[in-house]
């Protein structure tokens, strides 16, 4: 298949496949974070986490329309806040779905997932009802578009480059939150024993609406972002749930390195093999390649050791 | 001789008051329903529709709910858009037209239970309905058992043709054809890569574009490829692009994707106004969701841009934005949808009864002059004729109509030498 091209040409191509890949990893690794927390640390099944991803979406846009309307001059950095909003619009309903839902349920994990199903279908509707059905588009500042031609043929995407920088900044923080902050201590603590936990003092109750806040906000954020590369509408949230999943399962859950190699490891078959293939084809060989390796592996990839 | 005329005008408005009057008492013993426009009921609808003398019921069967309803809102609001205007006119037959409207959730299943009840329970005359082929499909069995009428809106993959549905949107062929033969003779193009999302109809599109690309026209496909439906990542696919370099790019990319993959492209910097890009799949509707800043450029392959120049379109656009908000775009599929209802008006005029037989046999041959698209015909497979354009989006997601057919284009659901 490569035939009548020179090796310049070949070079610059792989270069660029190269990058996508690294593109599409940041993606997943954005994507997966929150829910990895959530999953992870606290064995709650959350099926709307696409659903508080188009939160931050919804956030981005109406900011979006407001700079554009108000502060026209400011437009450039209106995404810095927006990510910001919709942190917090997608940490609140988090804390409140907690409160009213998720902590009645803690000693039946497996019914989270009916009951966060539902909650996606309730959100889905509400925004439906309150935003419109159709989708809208969010517009970027310009210097947000583009590419930055490095050869005639290599060229870096701007946005590309805008997700792997965020991405790198959100893992270092909640790597840094878990495992050098007292909360963090906490977080684990209750995680590994929530019983002993509460006896030694710690308040699980807060822990646990902060926990599942924070990972909301972060799927706040990556909806945020995904606006940049994807649409933006009542469902969209539900394109993503599946590589989620896919990645956080694959890492195994209660790992935060897992999440990342997992997320490297199906990214890069991905993009390596939708290069060679069809993207159907290339989607149908990643899942096969990960339940191969779950059915021999089927606590994930990285798994803390505790004793049962 | 003003007066002697304004006299002369007035007795013969007497006489005919006069003779009106005579009347009277015949129409005293006449039943009720002659008091309207109409004919008589028993007339009109010898199967047990829901037709009263005064009133016709029909059904409206789209997704409001579900991942559909970004797409099917449109054609709901064009359905009712035509049936308000038919009543204001004075209905079907001396009618007002009553709507039910169902809602088929995006899940096919529900459709076929819904048209079942718009066609059993509430005996709709007709149905104006269903977006996705999927949803077609599971209706077409109920519509053929239970001998009702279903005006279909969207362009679809053809291969097809019922006693019981009129589809009011273009087949396969009459979309691509005209489309690719103007690439090729506008643009000196010489090889494509078609793009699509993986089900029927960009599949069926793209056999029928790669047949006449490759047998008719002699020229070359360097691509194709699929990917599943929701597909968010374009990279890969976008440097593959990159190194073949055809001329033309032809995407049959929908719903999310589409989103996905016109940011991404954009994003990897490939120029829409250098790089020949032709699509069927993307509506106003869905540039609203894409932006119009990132698909610039590209052109579109239809029968309907709300750009068109016409009086018709002209009315059309301007009661549609009075009737839902000013900032509404109107794509190709809810023109389509706003036929259905004017069609099957027609249809049951000139049948003179609402019988469902009596319409599928009258529609072929009908006219419908009033269409913003212009002049449409049911041809005798229940296809309409029908221009087809392609237009050019702009960055304020409206398209700019740059070419159209010189003559309507005859539908052929069951192209010969495209299987």
């Amino acid at each position: 298949m490569f035939d009548g091209y020179t090796l310049g040409e070949l070079g610059s191509i792989f270069a660029m496949q190269g990058f996508a890949g690294l593109i599409l990893f940041s993606i997943f690794v954005l994507m997966a974070l929150g829910l990895a927390i959530i999953f992870g640390q606290m064995g709650v099944i959350n099926m709307a986490h696409g659903e508080f991803m188009i939160l931050g979406a919804y956030v981005t846009y109406f900011t979006s329309q407001f700079f554009q309307a108000s502060l026209p001059s400011l437009f450039g950095g209106y995404f810095f806040l927006a990510m910001v909003l919709a942190f917090i619009a997608a940490g609140l309903l988090g804390m409140l779905v907690e409160w009213g839902l998720i902590r009645h349920l803690y000693k039946r994990p497996l019914d989270t997932l009916l009951a966060t199903w539902g909650l996606s279908l309730i959100l889905q509707q509400f925004y439906r009802s309150v935003f419109g059905a159709r989708e809208v588009g969010v517009e970027l500042p310009q210097w947000m578009l583009g590419s930055l031609p490095l050869t005639d043929l290599i060229e870096v995407q701007i946005n590309g480059l805008f997700v792997m920088g965020l991405t790198l900044v959100i893992t270092c923080v909640i790597a840094i939150l878990l495992y050098r902050s007292s909360w963090g201590r906490q977080v684990r603590a209750v995680v590994q024993n929530r019983v002993m936990a509460g006896a030694v003092g710690i308040n699980t109750d807060k822990i646990d609406r902060y926990t599942f806040g924070l990972g909301c906000g972060i799927a706040g954020v990556a909806g945020s972002a995904f606006t940049m590369i994807g649409s933006t509408g009542p469902t969209a949230g539900q394109l993503y749930i599946v590589d989620t999943f896919l990645v956080v399962v694959f890492g195994g859950a209660t790992s935060l390195l897992g999440t990342i190699a997992s997320a490297f490891t199906i990214s890069q078959a991905q993009s390596t093999m939708e290069f060679f293939m069809s993207g159907s084809m290339a989607k149908v060989l990643t899942l096969l390649f990960v339940v191969g390796i779950l059915m021999l592996r089927p606590q994930g990839l990285f798994t803390l050791k505790v004793r049962r | 001789m003003a007066d002697d005329r304004k006299t002369g005008l007035e007795s013969a408005m007497r006489r005919k008051l006069l003779m009106g009057m005579a009347t009277i008492p015949a129409i005293a013993l006449m039943p009720k329903f002659a008091l309207g426009a109409g004919p008589p009921t028993a007339e009109v609808n010898t199967t047990g529709l829901a037709v009263t003398d005064d009133e016709v019921t029909v059904g409206i069967l789209h997704s409001i709910t579900g991942t559909m309803a970004i797409s099917e809102t449109g054609s709901v609001q064009a359905e009712k858009l035509a049936i308000d205007q038919i009543n204001k006119a004075g209905g079907v037959l001396g009618r007002q037209i009553k709507f039910i409207q169902e809602d088929g959730a995006s899940d096919w299943p529900t459709f076929a239970e819904k048209a079942k009840k718009l066609l059993v329970q509430d005996k709709c005359a007709s149905v104006m309905g269903c977006w996705t082929s999927a949803s077609r499909k599971a209706v077409l069995p109920v519509f053929e058992q239970y001998n009702g009428m279903l005006y279909y809106p969207t362009f679809y993959e053809g291969l097809e043709e019922s006693k019981n549905v009129i589809y009011t949107g273009q087949e396969a062929t009459q979309q691509i054809i005209a489309g690719l033969d103007w690439v090729v003779k506008e643009k000196g193009a010489e090889t494509f890569y078609l793009l699509g999302s993986d089900y029927i109809w960009p599949r069926t599109s793209n056999k029928i574009a790669r047949k006449h690309i490759e047998n008719f026209l002699k020229l070359k496909v360097v691509g194709e490829e699929y990917f599943p439906l929701g597909h968010t990542q374009f990279n890969s696919a976008i440097n593959k692009l990159k190194l073949r370099k055809p001329d033309v790019i032809y995407a049959i990319i929908v719903g999310g994707s589409n989103v996905a993959f016109y940011k991404q492209l954009k994003a990897a910097g490939i120029d829409l106004s250098k790089q020949v890009l032709l699509t069927i799949s993307v509506t106003e509707d869905e540039i609203l969701g894409i932006g119009g800043e990132n698909i610039a450029g590209a052109f579109a392959c239809m029968k309907y841009f709300q750009s068109l120049e016409n009086p018709n379109n002209e009315a059309f656009v301007k009661a549609f934005k009075e009737m839902w908000g000013e900032d509404i775009v109107i794509g190709d599929v809810t023109q389509a949808a706003y036929l259905g209802p004017f069609l099957w008006k027609l249809a049951v005029e000139k049948a003179g009864s609402f019988d469902v037989d009596k319409i599928a046999e009258a529609s072929p041959g009908i006219a419908f002059e009033g269409a913003p698209e212009g002049y449409v015909r049911i041809h005798e497979n229940h296809h309409l004729w029908s221009k087809t354009r392609v237009g050019r989006a702009k960055t304020d997601g409206q398209y700019e109509v740059i070419y159209e057919t010189s003559e309507l284009v005859e539908p052929d659901p069951f192209p010969e030498g495209y299987q």
